[in-house]
């Protein structure tokens, strides 16, 4: 078993040589750019996934209504807080409400492409459903982080952006299109570092078998997320800045937007911790994996 | 009465089989506590005025107490747990043995709360000692009588309202949008981010005709003492007939539930 797990893994962007030598394919397969290989299945997935939410429209529909509820109940929440006071730091209510709606969109995205994913890793190390993963002749870390795409997200992603624009129009704020570039680098990096971080956590159950757990715990962090970085100090700040960079995945991109960045360096601190975070992340998985033993045979 | 211990005994052995995992769940869920009560104190600072006769001492405290009662009355998978015994069949074994599902599936609630509350004692007692000067200790013995009371009427409600959701599956396949939905107002009108009562009076009005302030707020206010006399003895038999409503409701679904059955895959 080892063997063959540290072949599939090291041949990262070739084909694996044991399974397509038996068909006629193999020198075909081999001269397929990398890219385009990975784009072809990747596509495959998505048909795969849209195939099955159209199998269940109710219940597709059931999700995005529970998303929007609690969206707004995050929305309630600092609505209610504004009613008392009229900052938190240097934060306003609709500076506040920007920041809660880049927190969800940031979110949504990343729940549509890796969340179900990542969560399931953990069944899949306990019911040693991993080996058929093991077995593909494609990078393992793929296709387990993206079997399948949750397409709810894109709409409740479609949902945030809307409660955006309204928070930017009441701070009367028209951003640029530099700015909004900005904006959505720095959310593709927040999605990665979500991904980075969940799927590490998810790598723990080689070791505990069940890791749901710790994978929904970290899902409690994104309470953390949405909340002012001047609402919190001391240890807390450093800690959900430099290791776990929570308070910086929603913050700064709102803060792009609002006109309030502190420094320029705040964007660059992203950018580093993103990096940072996807070295820990396949670190961590390579290590894991070395540790995985099957269950079912 | 007998083999409801074992239950028990067999729901706590459940629990620790996966313990790094419980443990994980357990420490993960005190970080946005921390956040919010941060937060809180932010809003405080250089403000002479109370938060809706909230003084900081009093919001941190509501937090810390509604955290315990949280931890004690809480449910956690059974619901889960339930529909997916209805999904996959399982339910038919209990059918055929001299077992009440309820009280079976009560008697594994309860073994859950009690590792919870077990496990979670360290980190509640950390957060008490973090906040002490902050926290506060109920006004007597007596209202700590009714506390006591009123969370396990607390615990009673969440379960038979959790219970009576998770037996939609005998009519839906799919019932975690519907137990999210109902999760959802009991998050912010049981008082899980907030006092409901820094509502405005009219909402709070609407909000005390639901169970949902009788699922989390109401003990933790007896706690503080806001509530008291006539008010407090209200409240407590308003609770204790909402549960009494929950579990007639529940014995009700059930009872429809079980000729809707059929049994897949048993």
């Amino acid at each position: 078993m080892r063997g063959s797990e540290f072949k599939v893994q090291s041949s990262k962007s070739a084909v694996a040589p044991a399974t397509s030598q038996r068909d006629g394919v193999q020198g075909e397969a081999r001269r397929t750019p990398a890219f385009v290989r990975y784009a072809t299945i990747y596509a495959a997935l998505w048909k795969n996934s849209v195939a099955r939410e159209m199998g269940f429209k109710v219940n597709f529909l059931l999700w995005i209504v529970v998303e929007l509820l609690w969206f707004a109940l995050q929305l309630t929440f600092m609505a209610v807080v504004y009613q008392h006071t009229d900052h938190i730091g240097d934060w306003t209510k609709w500076e506040v409400v920007l920041l809660v709606g880049a927190s969800h969109f940031i979110q949504q995205v990343f729940q549509a492409f890796f969340l179900t994913n990542v969560t399931q890793l953990s069944e899949l190390v306990r019911t040693g459903r991993l080996d058929f993963m093991l077995l593909l002749p494609v990078n393992t870390r793929f296709i387990v982080s993206a079997r399948q795409v949750d397409l709810g997200g894109f709409v409740n992603a479609g949902s945030a952006a809307v409660v955006m624009v309204y928070a930017l129009v009441r701070l009367g704020i028209v951003p640029g299109a530099a700015q909004i570039a900005g904006f959505l680098s720095l959310v593709v990096a927040g999605v990665l570092i979500h991904y980075s971080l969940m799927f590490l956590l998810a790598s723990v159950s080689f070791w505990t078998v069940r890791a749901q757990g710790i994978v929904w715990g970290y899902y409690s962090l994104f309470n953390v997320a949405r909340l002012p970085d001047e609402a919190v100090g001391g240890f807390f700040k450093v800690f959900f800045t430099f290791a776990v960079p929570m308070l910086l995945v929603a913050n700064v991109p709102a803060r792009l937007l609002a006109d309030k960045l502190n420094s320029p360096f705040q964007m660059l601190l992203v950018v580093v911790m993103c990096l940072a975070c996807q070295a820990a992340a396949e670190l961590g998985w390579r290590f894991a994996l070395r540790h995985y033993t099957s269950a079912s045979s | 009465m007998k083999k409801y211990w074992q239950v028990i005994n067999i729901g706590i052995q459940n629990t620790l089989v996966y313990r790094v995992n419980f443990l994980f769940r357990v420490l993960f869920g005190f970080i946005p506590l921390v956040a919010l009560l941060s937060m809180w104190r932010v809003i405080y600072q250089g403000r002479e005025t109370s938060v809706a006769g909230y003084t900081l001492a009093q919001m941190v405290s509501y937090y810390l107490i509604m955290t315990v009662v949280d931890a004690l009355t809480a449910v956690n998978e059974d619901d889960w747990q339930i529909a997916a015994d209805i999904k996959d069949g399982q339910i038919s074994q209990f059918l055929l043995k001299p077992i009440d599902y309820l009280a079976y599936r009560f008697c594994l609630f309860t073994a859950g709360r009690l590792i919870y509350a077990a496990v979670a004692t360290l980190p509640v007692a950390g957060l008490i000692l973090y906040y002490r000067e902050a926290f506060v200790l109920p006004p007597d013995l007596a209202t700590f009588g009714w506390f006591a009371l009123s969370v396990v009427m607390t615990a009673l409600l969440q379960f038979f309202i959790s219970y009576t959701m998770a037996l939609l599956a005998f009519w839906v396949l799919e019932v975690s949008t519907f137990i999210f939905i109902v999760f959802a107002f009991e998050y912010i009108a049981g008082g899980h981010l907030f006092p409901v009562d820094i509502l405005p009076p009219a909402v709070l009005d609407v909000l005390y005709l639901t169970p949902f302030p009788y699922q989390l707020f109401f003990p933790v206010q007896i706690y503080l003492g806001r509530a008291t006399g006539a008010e407090l003895y209200q409240g407590m038999a308003v609770q204790a007939a909402w549960v009494i409503v929950a579990f007639l409701l529940a014995r009700f679904v059930w009872s429809r539930g079980i000729r809707r059955y059929s049994a897949v895959g048993g």
